[in-house]
């Protein structure tokens, strides 16, 4: 997808300054992603990474690689730059054999430069640039399978790592202009809110006071030239505010509503959803159990923001979101402005695990920006304004049953899975579909309201994301229901429908096994075909036929899984313990993973533990909460996340069978991470919980046989 | 006569009100945006300076609370052997991914070693029992710690 719109080698590499520069349309949002692609380019042109460096990502000069998500950035952009780069190695060989008169094949390419044996002259590469044609194309065909992994490359720290440690690297929310102004919003008290009215008097002394008050509707904002006064301002301006609430928020438990809701229902077939009725569920199944997760959020550290500038009729926006094109484009018709009269330029912000706050507030310091003309604007969202409107990760509920035959067989499997759309990052689309996903416009004057969500089609995407498992059972019914007028705004988190569909279907692996008396990692093994699969539970079957018997409180759990049953492998085996105040401890955790051609060691493995780390937040802590007056889990202390005192030993093995290509591994770990947990929970204490977070409360739940905590 | 604060060994005079909590004061007045403003109700650590030896937030207290403190930002942490050895070792062992919250932890740390030279697990563990990491770098950090320690296995 990325070669087909931008089919030529400058499209994807230049020179500058002697240096070679990676333009990328991925963006680094945590992962380190840049770091791994300047390494395929090192790979292929033997050039040392710290020689290399990455173009800023902006529309209209940056390839359009549409969004930076579902751990696809190494298959799409990575596959992209080393065909260029590899097609550019060619190149280069050709050219200077000529200019040497020898065969290319008696070149050597070594540290960015072409040698010859017997002659002292050496070709740098970044010196040939002007003599390479300058409308080449990406030739896939020049990228040769067996070069050496990227293993063998020495270890290049994360980029930016070092301005990160001195406290210079710049994120958005770091950026200063001549005569920039500080924005922030004043917000209703929930998403059905509407403002009513401003007391005059205060509105009247805030703009004595230097302040610019900014209005569309029910969106407010204000500006000030001091970050501090304004907000004190702000909160003055919260308080002269009073809101039409109209009924408040729906309230009531939400695993209930996913039940009782109208849905669209939808056969999954080799993940991939059918028209037609779906099948009835099993008539007479051995083993059923239902498993649910909360509405969860992203949480990033830093909460949202953007800096905004109206100058001369064009719109600039520096903004951490992690597709500028489709975000340009929706606001560029929420504003009914050209495409070319709107730039936005990405500038890191936190790792944000998915679509949080970054594009809403990118639309809402443009919408101040155009109120307060020729000035910077630079929008903050307050830690209560991200943790109560960014847009969560859905609240789940997945049914499952199996059919399991006397000699420990399973032979029937039927997963449903339950749950509102993961999908609703602003693009542009029929009826003003991006525009209508934008927070602020849902508030204007002219409000543009979201619209009903349409059940995700592609493979192994939102909902039913890793809902059909890879396990080979003879019938097999998944289904997935798209679920109508639920209470919160949700969008993409990092795994999708992954988090609740492993979770389940792991923990009922694990049921089955206990079920039917077979061991779990036996059981799993006995229902792969793929090698791959079994090679990396192989990989920690020593440690599971090692871990002995455990001491009271303590057990074992594992799970397998592949990301969208097409990603990296993974097995994942978890040693905790449950202690007498029912907390959950993490001691160790031993990862097998197998991702193709390995680019870089060290951040694959990063990303693994970060992973898993957050999958073992979502497990022991994360729950949103609201009630008809809005989200209460406004701050760290109402919306807990795992910390230093609970972080377990890692061991990673890293698979690399020869000849395979590099597929993505941001996503693999968090969504095995709950089942492994959950499993290594029943090991320790005989409880099977079902339903995140496995907070003490729940647990002793649990432990007193509450059905409501299942 | 307005407030003056000692920051990376130099007074400087400020001129914003001297209710202002310190980290406003030095990320919009002094521009020293190192520490930074992540939820300003002294739940995260990303705002961690050091203030007369140990690690303080300062997204929350006044400016003026600091008056006659020996303040060091993250700016300034590698002038001295401890600073500068926890960023090496935060580099050593790639110690974040988006490094939002790395600059509160390398001064947290930093702090940490001025006072114990040899830290055990415990000890580090509840000198970052008030910091936030959400990409899950903590085992790096951890690490980081230790190999800045010479406690490292």
């Amino acid at each position: 997808m990325s070669l087909d719109a931008h089919p030529l080698v400058r499209d994807w590499l230049e020179c500058s300054h002697g240096r070679i520069v990676v333009k990328s349309g991925k963006v680094d949002i945590g992962q380190c992603i840049s770091t791994a692609l300047v390494r395929i380019v090192a790979d292929e042109l033997t050039v040392p990474p710290a020689e290399i460096d990455v173009a800023e990502v902006r529309t209209g000069v940056s390839p359009d690689e549409g969004v930076t998500s579902g751990s696809n950035s190494i298959e799409q952009s990575g596959k992209a730059l080393r065909a260029a780069a590899a097609t550019w190695r060619r190149e280069f060989l050709a050219v200077a054999a000529a200019q040497l008169g020898v065969a290319a094949a008696a070149l050597e390419l070594a540290g960015g430069e072409i040698g010859y044996k017997g002659i002292n002259r050496r070709l740098r590469l970044v010196d040939l640039i002007d003599d390479l044609p300058p409308d080449l194309r990406v030739d896939l065909t020049a990228v040769v399978s067996d070069r050496a992994s990227g293993q063998a490359l020495a270890p290049t720290p994360p980029r930016g790592l070092e301005d990160m440690v001195t406290g210079t690297f710049l994120y958005v929310q770091d950026l200063e202009r001549p005569e920039m102004r500080h924005a922030r919003i004043v917000r209703p008290p929930h998403a059905r809110a509407r403002l009513l009215e401003i007391d005059p008097a205060v509105r009247a002394g805030l703009e004595r006071d230097g302040f610019r008050i900014v209005q569309d509707g029910s969106f407010l904002a204000l500006a000030g030239p001091k970050e501090w006064p304004l907000l004190r301002a702000a909160t003055r301006l919260a308080s002269a505010c009073s809101w039409d609430e109209q009924g408040g928020l729906r309230e009531g438990d939400v695993f209930q509503m996913l039940q009782d809701h109208r849905r669209t229902s939808l056969l999954v077939v080799d993940g991939q959803p059918q028209p037609g009725e779906p099948p009835p569920p099993f008539a007479a199944a051995d083993h059923e159990a239902v498993y649910e997760r909360p509405y969860q959020m992203h949480g990033a550290l830093a909460p949202s923001a953007a800096l905004a500038e109206w100058r001369g009729g064009r719109l600039t926006i520096h903004s951490h979101s992690q597709g500028i094109y489709p975000l340009r484009d929706s606001i560029a018709e929420s504003l009914d402005l050209a495409r070319d009269r709107v730039e936005l330029v990405h500038v890191p912000g936190s790792g944000c695990y998915g679509h949080n706050g970054a594009d809403d507030a990118a639309f809402e310091a443009a919408l101040i920006a155009l109120a307060i003309p020729e000035t910077p604007i630079l929008l903050r969202w307050t830690r209560e304004e991200e943790h109560a409107w960014e847009p969560y990760a859905p609240a789940m509920r997945v049914s499952l049953a199996a059919r399991l035959e006397e000699d420990g067989e399973i032979t029937g499997f039927s997963a449903e899975a339950s749950g509102d759309s993961h999908s609703r990052r602003p693009r542009p689309g029929p009826n003003q579909a991006g525009p209508a996903r934008l927070l602020a416009n849902h508030f204007r004057a002219e409000p543009i309201v979201p619209r009903t969500a349409e059940p995700a089609m592609g493979r192994h995407v939102g909902l039913h994301r890793n809902l059909d498992p890879s396990y080979r059972f003879a019938e097999r019914r998944v289904v997935k229901n798209l679920v109508y007028d639920l209470p919160l705004r949700t969008s993409a988190m990092r795994c999708l429908g992954a988090a609740a569909n492993v979770f389940a279907i792991e923990s009922f692996m694990d049921e089955l096994a206990a079920k039917s008396g077979q061991d779990p990692l036996d059981l799993r093994r006995r229902h792969l075909d793929d090698p791959r699969a079994l090679a990396v539970l192989e990989a920690i079957a020593p440690y599971w036929t090692e871990k002995g018997r455990m001491g009271e409180g303590r057990g074992c759990g594992l799970a397998y899984s592949q990301y969208k049953n097409a990603a990296t492998r993974l097995a994942t085996m978890v040693d905790l313990s449950v202690n007498d105040r029912a907390e959950i401890h993490l001691h160790k955790v031993i990862m097998a993973a197998d991702s193709g051609r390995i680019i870089d060691p060290d951040g694959l493995r990063a990303q693994l533990e970060g992973g898993f780390i957050q999958g073992a937040s979502w497990t022991l802590h994360e729950e949103v909460r609201w009630n008809r007056s809005g989200v209460l889990t406004r701050d760290w202390e109402s919306y807990p996340v795992i910390g230093f005192d609970n972080i377990p030993e890692f061991e990673i093995i890293l698979l690399e069978p020869p000849g395979e290509p590099s597929v993505g591994a941001g996503e693999a770990a968090s969504s095995p991470a709950i089942a492994a947990i959950a499993n290594a929970v029943f090991a320790a204490t005989g409880l099977r919980l079902r339903r995140l977070p496995f907070t003490a409360d729940a647990i002793r739940q649990s432990a007193l046989g509450d059905p409501s905590s299942r | 006569m307005g407030l003056t604060l000692r920051i990376n060994g130099e007074d400087r005079a400020i001129a914003s009100d001297p209710e202002t909590p310190l980290l406003y004061v030095l990320r919009d007045e002094l521009k020293l945006k190192g520490a930074k403003l992540a939820c300003g109700l002294e739940q995260c650590g990303a705002c961690a300076v050091i203030a007369d030896g140990e690690a303080v937030m300062s997204c929350v207290t006044p400016a003026a609370a600091f008056e006659g403190s020996i303040i060091t930002t993250v700016e300034a942490l590698g002038e001295t052997e401890i600073g500068a050895r926890v960023q090496a070792a935060f580099i050593e062992t790639s110690a974040a991914q988006c490094g939002y919250c790395t600059a509160g932890l390398v001064v947290a740390a930093a702090a940490l070693l001025e006072r114990h030279e040899v830290p055990d697990r415990q000890t580090i563990l509840d000198a970052l029992s008030r910091h936030l990491c959400r990409c899950g770098a903590h085992s790096r950090v951890l690490r980081a710690i230790e190999l800045a320690a010479g406690t490292d296995a």
